[in-house]
């Protein structure tokens, strides 16, 4: 491969922060930990549609701009629920342990 | 097919005559709010009833002077109003109403008389506990025969008719705990049926072959020139026209409710009812109903009779009516108890009736049916005092010496009685004078008159014989006998005058009724009184009436024989008393031919119903049992199994599908992750490629 380019460079750094989001999401045992892994993938979507709005055909529009801060938005909402089921979940049971949080199961 | 109903009065009938159908109407309605009331409200009751009776009565009158006016005019009067009833396809079915002498004259005897015997009610009935439901039965009585009288169509005759005898039914069972009036009831209710089902045959063949059940409308009714002749023109069997026919089955259907030989079997019956229904129904009303019936349909009796000679339904009618005039006046002799020699008096009666339609026309028999209605209706109500008076006591061995308890029935029973008999000046001896006369002058046979004559004679030595055995001599039943209440006695003293004028309407020096009957002029002649054959037949019936009245008295005058003692004539002759006693055995002979027949019949349809038709539902019910057991080895092995199966193998199923639901919410997010990969994957070679 030759050089690379910004955006392919973005891209790249996205692409390690979902993974690095999901290796945490899917390794740890602590709910808390598990949010924050999401919270990463989430962010490396983020910079994606901030990179593709950038280098993009009309970079002037803002759409990209407006886009991520929509899903910034709704994160945070998903974030706050998350962590008010987590409290709740750990006032019930003592724990944020998710192995332990099978309940659900069919 | 499309049934409509619609209501045009004809234009040009009077005032009267269009009001005409509330004279029905009004007591049928109160008759239906009777049936609403409660047991206690007697006095509201027999107020509605007499009330509305008497509201009938007035209109009753008003139409007869209307009548009585149109023919001083020099017009018969005949006024109808028709409609149509059901109108089927292009068929009409109508109903309608009819004013003329006939039926002016009806209604005024049937209202004065049921209004007389209503009153009579209040006191006879008064401590009955179902005496507002016995003036229901009244009161639609009533109505029903007002409405038999006015009919203009043979159809809303025949309807009123069939009420009649529902309400006849059920006031002769009016004591229906006691079983002998319940079957008396049943009894009477089923003979009449009999001669109903002739009657609607008739009516058929009248609707068929004349298109119409209307008596009269404007030359197009069924009783006017143009059907006559038409039926006159039709050959039934036996020589008959349809005319004749058809008159024979009507007659058979009035027999039946006329106790007519041979159906008379369920009128004596019929004094297990109340007293005043046996004065309302069974002498002055509803018996009188067939005679009406005949004079209504004499056009049809009387079509195709040559000059002076008679048809062969008139015959017959006059046969049957002289044969029952005797027969019953026979079995009266041999009877003990009040109301049943009055009740074979009246079918006796009504054979004078019959036989004076058939011999003299409407007038003649009209004539004997409205003065019978009153001095008949005062008999069962003098009789109904008497029972009264001796405590239920009907046997009239039993009674004797009552002339000086109690004066006032003695003086009203004893002008019934001689106006039964026939006794001069009185009513019913004009009535069956006229009859008696007609009869000479009937040119197929002296047969009839012969046997009315003799049957004169023997309705007289009845009377004095029962009039005897009750008033006079000494008393010889337990408890004194008392007075009536002067609810009782007056009606008797109203009806007892009619039943000594009522003749005069009707004499051969005046004979009004007659002419206003048949619409003819009616002078006063005093020499009509004297004509050679006049004074013959009514020497005649004077002489033998006398004979009869002697004959009684000389046997069972001043004697009052002990009750359990026999009677004079037994000792004298036992077997021919036996058999009239037991009323010929009619009785007996119908329990051992029709009744056992149909006993045996019955037996036959029960033997079938339990063997064969029973015998094939239970093979059915083999045969589906057999098929369901079938079923239920399918359901249980082979529907039942394959369901089963499939059941468990979605269980199964189910079970390994919940393994993937672990609850590890760590395991779903692997799963998104390898499907996210896998994705990728694809998308990278499609794009590569």
């Amino acid at each position: 491969m030759g050089h690379v380019t910004a955006l392919q460079g973005y891209l790249l750094l996205a692409a390690l922060l979902f993974a690095i989001g999901l290796a945490g999401a899917l390794t740890r045992r602590n709910a808390i930990l598990v949010l924050i892994g999401i919270e990463l993938m989430l962010n490396a979507a983020n910079l994606n549609l901030i990179a593709f709005w950038r280098y993009g055909p009309h970079p002037e529009a803002l759409t990209g701009m407006m886009f991520a801060i929509f899903s910034i938005a709704v994160a945070a909402a998903e974030a706050a629920v998350g962590l008010g089921l987590v409290i709740h979940i750990y006032r019930f049971t003592q724990t944020t342990d998710l192995d332990q949080m099978n309940r659900m199961k069919g | 097919m499309q049934a409509t109903i619609s209501f045009t009065p004809q234009v040009g009938a009077s005032a009267i005559t269009q009001l005409l159908w509330l004279i029905p109407a009004v007591p049928v309605v109160a008759s239906g709010v009777i049936a609403l009331l409660k047991q206690p409200k007697r006095k509201t009751a027999a107020t509605l009833a007499i009330g509305s009776l008497g509201f009938s009565l007035l209109l009753a009158l008003i139409a007869f002077g209307h009548v009585v006016s149109g023919w001083s005019h020099g017009n018969a009067v005949r006024e109808t109003v028709n409609f149509s009833w059901i109108r089927v396809g292009t068929t009409n079915i109508d109903l309608g109403w009819v004013l003329d002498p006939l039926s002016a004259a009806m209604l005024v005897m049937v209202c004065f008389v049921g209004l007389l015997i209503f009153i009579y009610s209040t006191g006879y009935m008064a401590h009955d506990e179902n005496f507002t439901r016995f003036f229901c039965f009244l009161s639609l009585f009533a109505g029903a025969m007002l409405g038999v009288v006015i009919a203009n169509s043979l159809l809303l005759l025949f309807m009123c008719w069939e009420l009649v005898g529902l309400t006849s039914y059920l006031l002769i069972g009016f004591w229906y705990y006691k079983p002998a009036a319940a079957a008396a009831a049943k009894k009477a209710f089923l003979t009449t049926r009999v001669g109903d089902i002739f009657f609607l045959l008739g009516m058929v063949w009248l609707a068929s072959g004349t298109g119409t059940l209307l008596f009269y409308n404007n030359g197009g009714g069924s009783m006017e020139a143009g059907a006559l002749a038409s039926l006159l023109g039709q050959h039934a069997a036996w020589g008959l026209t349809a005319a004749g026919a058809i008159g024979l089955l009507i007659f058979c259907g009035a027999a039946g409710k006329s106790g007519q030989f041979p159906l008379h079997v369920w009128l004596p019956d019929a004094m297990e009812g109340p007293t005043p229904v046996s004065a309302l129904i069974h002498a002055a009303t509803m018996v009188a109903a067939g005679v009406y019936l005949i004079a209504r349909v004499y056009p049809l009796m009387a079509a195709g009779s040559l000059l002076g000679g008679s048809t062969t339904a008139l015959t017959v009618v006059t046969w049957v009516g002289a044969f029952t005039a005797v027969f019953a006046a026979l079995i009266a002799i041999a009877q003990d108890d009040i109301k049943r020699i009055l009740a074979y008096s009246t079918i006796s009666q009504l054979g004078y009736m019959m036989a004076g339609l058939g011999m003299g026309g409407v007038a003649v028999g009209m004539f004997h049916l409205i003065t019978h209605a009153f001095f008949k209706a005062l008999l069962f109500m003098g009789a109904g005092s008497v029972i009264h008076g001796c405590h239920e006591e009907q046997n009239i061995r039993k009674m004797g010496g009552l002339k000086s308890d109690m004066p006032l029935t003695f003086v009203t029973y004893a002008a019934g009685m001689l106006a039964l008999c026939g006794v001069p000046i009185f009513a019913g001896f004009w009535s069956k004078d006229g009859i008696l006369e007609a009869g000479s002058h009937w040119s197929v046979s002296k047969g009839p008159v012969a046997l009315l004559v003799f049957g004169a004679m023997l309705t007289a030595f009845y009377m004095t014989r029962q009039v005897v055995y009750v008033f006079f001599g000494h008393w010889r039943g337990h408890k004194p006998a008392h007075e009536s209440p002067a609810v009782m006695t007056i009606p008797l003293a109203i009806l007892a005058f009619f039943a000594f004028v009522l003749g005069l309407f009707g004499t051969p020096a005046w004979p009004w009724f007659q002419g206003f009957v048949s619409g003819r002029e009616a002078p006063l002649e005093i020499r009509g009184l004297f004509e050679s054959n006049v004074l013959l037949v009514m020497g005649e019936s004077i002489g033998f009436v006398f004979v009869g009245i002697v004959l009684a008295w000389w046997l069972y005058g001043g004697k009052s024989p002990k009750p359990d003692t026999p009677d004079v004539l037994e000792k004298a002759a036992p077997l021919p008393w036996a058999w009239l006693r037991n009323r010929l055995y009619i009785d007996e002979i119908y329990g051992v031919t029709f009744i056992a027949f149909y006993a045996w019949w019955a037996r036959v349809a029960d033997w079938c119903d339990r063997r064969v038709w029973g015998g094939a539902v239970s093979g059915v019910a083999i045969i589906f049992r057999g098929w369901a057991q079938l079923n239920r080895l399918l359901d249980a092995n082979v529907v039942d199994g394959t369901f089963d199966k499939g059941c468990e193998e979605l269980s199964t199923g189910g079970g390994l599908l919940s393994r993937v639901q672990s609850g590890q919410v760590q395991a779903y997010l692997r799963w998104l992750a390898f499907a996210v990969v896998v994705l990728a994957v694809i998308l990278i070679w499609s794009s590569r490629a």
